[in-house]
């Protein structure tokens, strides 16, 4: 049965699209037919990680708006054949997606995919209150800092009370990622540790994504980073966090950089 | 004395202070959470109850909610018009 999986965090920045963009290729890489949504109307940007800037030519509000058919903007990705995009549009009319319309085209693609992976826009306006709205499954991503910690806390009571599965009076099943993870800075008292944010989260851990210069290196060329660099610590982290999400049981660890030659020799740490 | 605890790497651990913080506040805004709606809640129902019996501008209900330490005040405050006035509005 197809899933609807928002990915969403409140607080702008902390890695929402790098996030579905490695999530919905490590699922797609296991098998899975999968569409990822962008619902930043008028600031749309998975288009971008995903290196498809170029190949949109009808988008979601065209949709919903009848202009184009389901099957004519959503975008196949050129390297992993069962991953589609459906972006938004780059109007400023943020009106234009209607509750209406989102239930129907979300209603059409569960008939055609495994999982349709929601990309929540900041905030907690319409963007963002409709990209949650048909989730079956959530996962708020946290960055270990105050101002992301306590905007996931206001996401996460949104997800128990504005969801229709909230109004059913059933959960959304709520998953926690933290990104931009830095042991080291954690070890020594710099940064919220991963037991503090899960104690003041209440929500179980879904992955840990380490700091790392991987992620910023796979957008500027377009790919997810799990594709760029298979090998990367945070690729390994999202493999992880996809493949729990498909039910398997997975040891959490944090895993750390490869240090390069030049880190060696400056006694870097580990990013 | 000038206090340069960075120029001997002394400085305090600052996650606990953070985590800290959180737990304070969002204790607080837990607790306060869906009381815009309830105010809009109870805006509504006491308009309609009071419309029932006397004609009102329904712009002139304001209802607002005051927490303090060991008591919470709810005030509602109603401007109801004249009757000079409402016969006017009723001949107009």
């Amino acid at each position: 049965m197809a899933k609807v999986l928002v990915v969403t965090s409140g607080k702008g920045g902390v890695g929402k699209t790098t996030s579905t963009a490695a999530l919905g290729a490590t699922l797609a890489q296991m098998g899975e037919k999968v569409v990822v949504i962008d619902f930043d109307v008028g600031l749309r940007n998975l288009d971008l990680v995903l290196g498809a800037e170029r190949r949109v030519v009808f988008d979601f509000i065209n949709v919903v708006q009848g202009i184009a058919n389901l099957s004519q903007a959503l975008i196949r990705d050129k390297r992993l054949e069962n991953l589609w995009l459906l972006p938004a549009s780059q109007t400023r009319d943020k009106d234009a997606l209607t509750e209406e319309g989102v239930s129907k085209i979300i209603a059409e693609l569960r008939t055609k995919f495994d999982w349709i992976l929601c990309d929540s826009p900041a905030g907690i306006e319409r963007g963002a209150t409709l990209a949650m709205r048909f989730a079956d499954e959530a996962v708020i991503v946290t960055n270990p800092e105050v101002s992301s910690v306590r905007d996931s806390d206001r996401i996460i009571g949104m997800l128990d009370s504005k969801t229709v599965k909230a109004e059913q009076g059933e959960q959304v099943r709520k998953h926690l990622l933290i990104t931009r993870f830095d042991t080291a800075r954690a070890a020594r008292g710099e940064m919220l540790s991963i037991d503090d944010v899960l104690e003041i989260l209440a929500t179980p851990l879904i992955g840990i994504i380490p700091e790392s210069r991987d992620v910023l290196r796979a957008s500027n060329v377009g790919s997810p980073v799990t594709l760029n660099d298979a090998t990367s610590a945070p690729a390994r982290a999202y493999t992880d966090a996809a493949r729990r999400l498909m039910g398997e049981t997975i040891p959490m660890m944090v895993p750390v950089a490869r240090k390069g030659l030049m880190d060696r020799l400056l006694g870097r740490r580990a990013a | 004395m000038i206090n340069l605890p960075w120029l001997f790497g002394g400085r305090t651990a600052s996650a606990p202070v953070a985590r800290e913080r959180l737990q304070i506040l969002l204790a607080h805004e837990r607790g306060s959470r869906g009381q815009a709606d309830l105010l809009e809640l109870l805006r509504t129902e006491i308009l309609a109850a009071v419309s029932r019996h006397i004609t009102l501008d329904p712009e002139k209900v304001n209802v607002r909610m005051d927490r303090g330490n060991h008591v919470s005040t709810l005030e509602v405050d109603i401007e109801v018009p004249n009757a000079a006035d409402r016969w006017a509005a009723a001949a107009s």
